[in-house]
């Protein structure tokens, strides 16, 4: 063993970021409700707004509660620190545009969550920002989108609803060769199934809403800086290393150092933009952080019946899940995902989209929704809600089928979900 | 601000003022791995309070190129030049661990150029283990590692930094990461090898403030004791529960410190 190991992972879940409240000994997280902060003098004031001292000025650009969130993740991911935000899109959209502006080009993964899609294929373009999207497994084809004006490189862990398996070491290799950072969604794994940080990622986004909380209750995402990335080296990135007149011309990378992102995130981005995360719900993310891994074990290892149990259905025409040897990802899960590849996945029903939406209907536990990672099993027909901005041709480079159904399994008991799905599966073929 | 100093380019921050030699000026020296970036707090304070400020990347590390100086004398020469191209003939010297035997040697061999010194996180001598050494020396990342967690208290091994969202031990981790091959066992040897800090004490006339950590594994309290008899004019301060990485864990406290012995001397 290591001399210098620290905590473990699950010990990090409970206590990370957080010391028994010093006034009232609370043990759990208290909620700092309080939009605002109360100086000693006007010295101290001034000292805190020009980052003389630390400490919080107002609940949208910090918050002791999100701190301690914000310090969890950061120790769970393997990062410098973290921003919390109103949601992931919030902490995608904050990692986007800490970065890049108007002439900036993204090469993103084309199996990507709908709503991502819709932002860099139909908003984006808007301020002047273009994306590339690409096989997230074709690693030629990534080198060849790349441009001078690239400035990001973005993939999801498991893409959606593809569950393409991101080669984070390879891909953030060919992000370095070209001097910009590799930004990873790693919503569908958490950090107990995927640390992108260690396997080369420099920025990591995760929609808090899903396995995080894990209870289908908040709202919230969370946007975490490796603090690896050499922005000078790379000269592509004036917003970290140029005078920054919106801050007397503070150069970031020049005081903040590895933490040059982040501070530039939180500072920039909470105060201009302003969608942070209410105390409260970064309480409820704090809760669920503390079971996550057990619930991850839980998700996975009822995941895994569930696809045996429909593989063997002769109703069903085929499972994508990056542990079944059929996966064109079986070996780079194995290698990346050694803890499981997660607890969402896709599968078709014979008799396409009729048989799928039978099948969605009919079911009583598993609950017809617009979410994943939820302690409730969850699913969805992509083509008609996730996804449905995405043209016919969209649809198809994603892999997304007309059938296609997208399942979140829970935390209920495996045999249960199974009666459940059995039901589904019965009622699907019937005409 | 970019000097040259020995046909080098040197980097020093001004926290984002321009020097001024009507102004009283503060020197601030970081430690063995690290860079400038360590004072970005108290050197926008004492900018914002009409005090020059110099915060220097040492040769080899930050944005200074170069070879790392292998002893602290050396360090006190490179400085002084420094200082010099920046303008500053006099400073108020603040050093955090090895920066601030640097800040010792040079008050003690220069003492018009010194107005007062303070030591961060600090000991006399600085002992350094060998296996620390021999994993520094083969540029071994366990070093590093092992810096991070023996330089901050047990208590932030879980966080709660005053920084707020920022994980201690992997923004300390980080910044030692970016340092050239070689530099950290360049510097551990030559705190290890800095063995005249006793009697360069006894010859300082200037106050001298001690900032320490209580709970600091590295350079303990304890072990100041020495470096406070032959002091002069010691002053000492105790930041309760904190380690040996002070700024990261207490930069407020730490500042609080530094305000009498930089603005009164």
């Amino acid at each position: 063993m290591s001399k210098s190991k620290t905590y473990q992972f699950d010990t990090l879940t409970l206590h990370a970021g957080q010391q028994p409240d010093p006034t009232t000994g609370a043990r759990a997280t208290p909620i700092y409700q309080t939009s605002s902060y109360v100086f000693r003098d006007t010295d101290h004031a001034a000292s805190i707004f020009n980052i003389e001292r630390t400490g919080h000025v107002y609940s949208r650009i910090t918050n002791p509660t999100n701190a301690v969130l914000e310090e969890r993740i950061s120790a769970l991911d393997g990062g410098v620190g973290a921003v919390a935000t109103a949601s992931g899109q919030a902490a995608l959209h904050l990692a986007l545009v800490t970065l890049m502006g108007m002439g900036s080009h993204i090469v993103s993964s084309r199996s990507i969550y709908g709503g991502t899609h819709n932002l860099l294929s139909h908003t984006l373009p808007r301020f002047g920002i273009e994306t590339t999207f690409v096989d997230p497994r074709d690693l030629d084809a990534i080198r060849a989108a790349i441009r001078p004006e690239t400035r990001l490189v973005f993939g999801e862990t498991l893409g959606n609803p593809g569950l393409e398996v991101l080669d984070i070491p390879r891909v953030s290799e060919l992000a370095h060769e070209a001097g910009v950072p590799l930004l990873v969604d790693s919503t569908f794994t958490t950090p107990y199934l995927s640390r992108p940080l260690e396997l080369g990622a420099d920025i990591v986004v995760h929609s808090a809403t899903k396995f995080l909380s894990g209870h289908g209750v908040v709202i919230g995402g969370l946007l975490v800086d490796g603090g690896k990335f050499d922005w000078e080296q790379s000269g592509k990135f004036p917003a970290m290393t140029e005078p920054y007149s919106g801050f007397h011309d503070l150069v970031f990378t020049e005081e903040f150092g590895p933490a040059a992102y982040i501070t530039r995130a939180r500072n920039e981005g909470g105060r201009d933009f302003g969608a942070c995360m209410s105390a409260h719900t970064a309480f409820l993310v704090l809760q669920g952080l503390e079971t996550l891994p057990l619930r991850m074990q839980r998700h996975v290892s009822n995941a895994r019946k569930v696809v045996e149990f429909l593989g063997q259905q002769d109703v069903v025409e085929w499972v994508n899940y990056p542990e079944l040897p059929s996966h064109p990802d079986y070996d780079l899960a194995k290698q990346l995902l050694p803890k499981g590849a997660g607890a969402v996945f896709s599968f078709g029903v014979k008799g396409g989209r009729a048989a799928g939406q039978r099948f969605i209907e009919r079911l009583e536990l598993v609950s017809h929704l617009a979410n994943i990672g939820d302690a409730k099993s969850l699913v969805i027909h992509p083509a008609s809600t996730t996804h449905h901005r995405m043209d016919a041709e969209a649809l198809k480079a994603a892999g997304i089928t007309e059938g296609l159904i997208r399942i979140s399994i829970g935390l209920e008991d495996p045999n249960d979900l199974l009666v459940d799905l059995e039901r589904g599966l019965r009622a699907s073929q019937r005409t | 601000m970019k000097l040259i100093i020995d046909e080098q380019q040197v980097f020093c921050s001004t926290a984002g003022q321009k020097i001024d030699p009507r102004r009283e000026s503060v020197v601030f020296v970081h430690g063995a791995g690290q860079d400038h970036s360590i004072w970005v707090l108290a050197g926008r304070y004492f900018a914002r309070h009409n005090r020059n400020v110099l915060s220097v990347d040492l040769p080899g590390h930050g944005r200074s190129q170069g070879d790392p100086l292998p002893s602290i004398s050396e360090m006190v020469d490179w400085l002084r030049s420094v200082m010099k191209a920046a303008g500053i003939s006099q400073a108020s010297i603040v050093g955090h661990s090895m920066g601030s035997l640097v800040a010792l040697a040079m008050a003690s061999q220069f003492p018009n150029e010194v107005k007062s010194v303070a030591m961060v996180a600090t000991a006399v001598p600085m002992r350094v283990s060998d296996s620390l050494l021999a994993m520094a020396e083969a540029n071994d990342d366990e070093a590093v590692q092992l810096l991070t967690l023996w330089g901050h208290s047990a208590r932030a091994h879980l966080g709660g930094s005053p920084t707020p969202g920022l994980w201690m031990l992997n923004s300390s981790t980080e910044l030692m990461r970016r340092s050239n091959p070689d530099v950290l066992f360049t510097d551990l040897s030559a705190c290890q090898n800095y063995s005249t800090g006793l009697s360069d004490a006894g010859k300082v006339d200037c106050p001298v403030l001690l900032v320490l950590g209580e709970r600091d594994a590295m350079t303990p309290v304890r072990a100041t004791k020495e470096l406070c008899d032959a002091l002069r004019r010691p002053f000492k301060t105790v930041i309760p529960a904190a380690g040996h990485s002070l700024l990261n864990e207490c930069p407020d406290q730490v500042l609080d410190a530094l305000i009498p012995i930089v603005e009164g001397g």
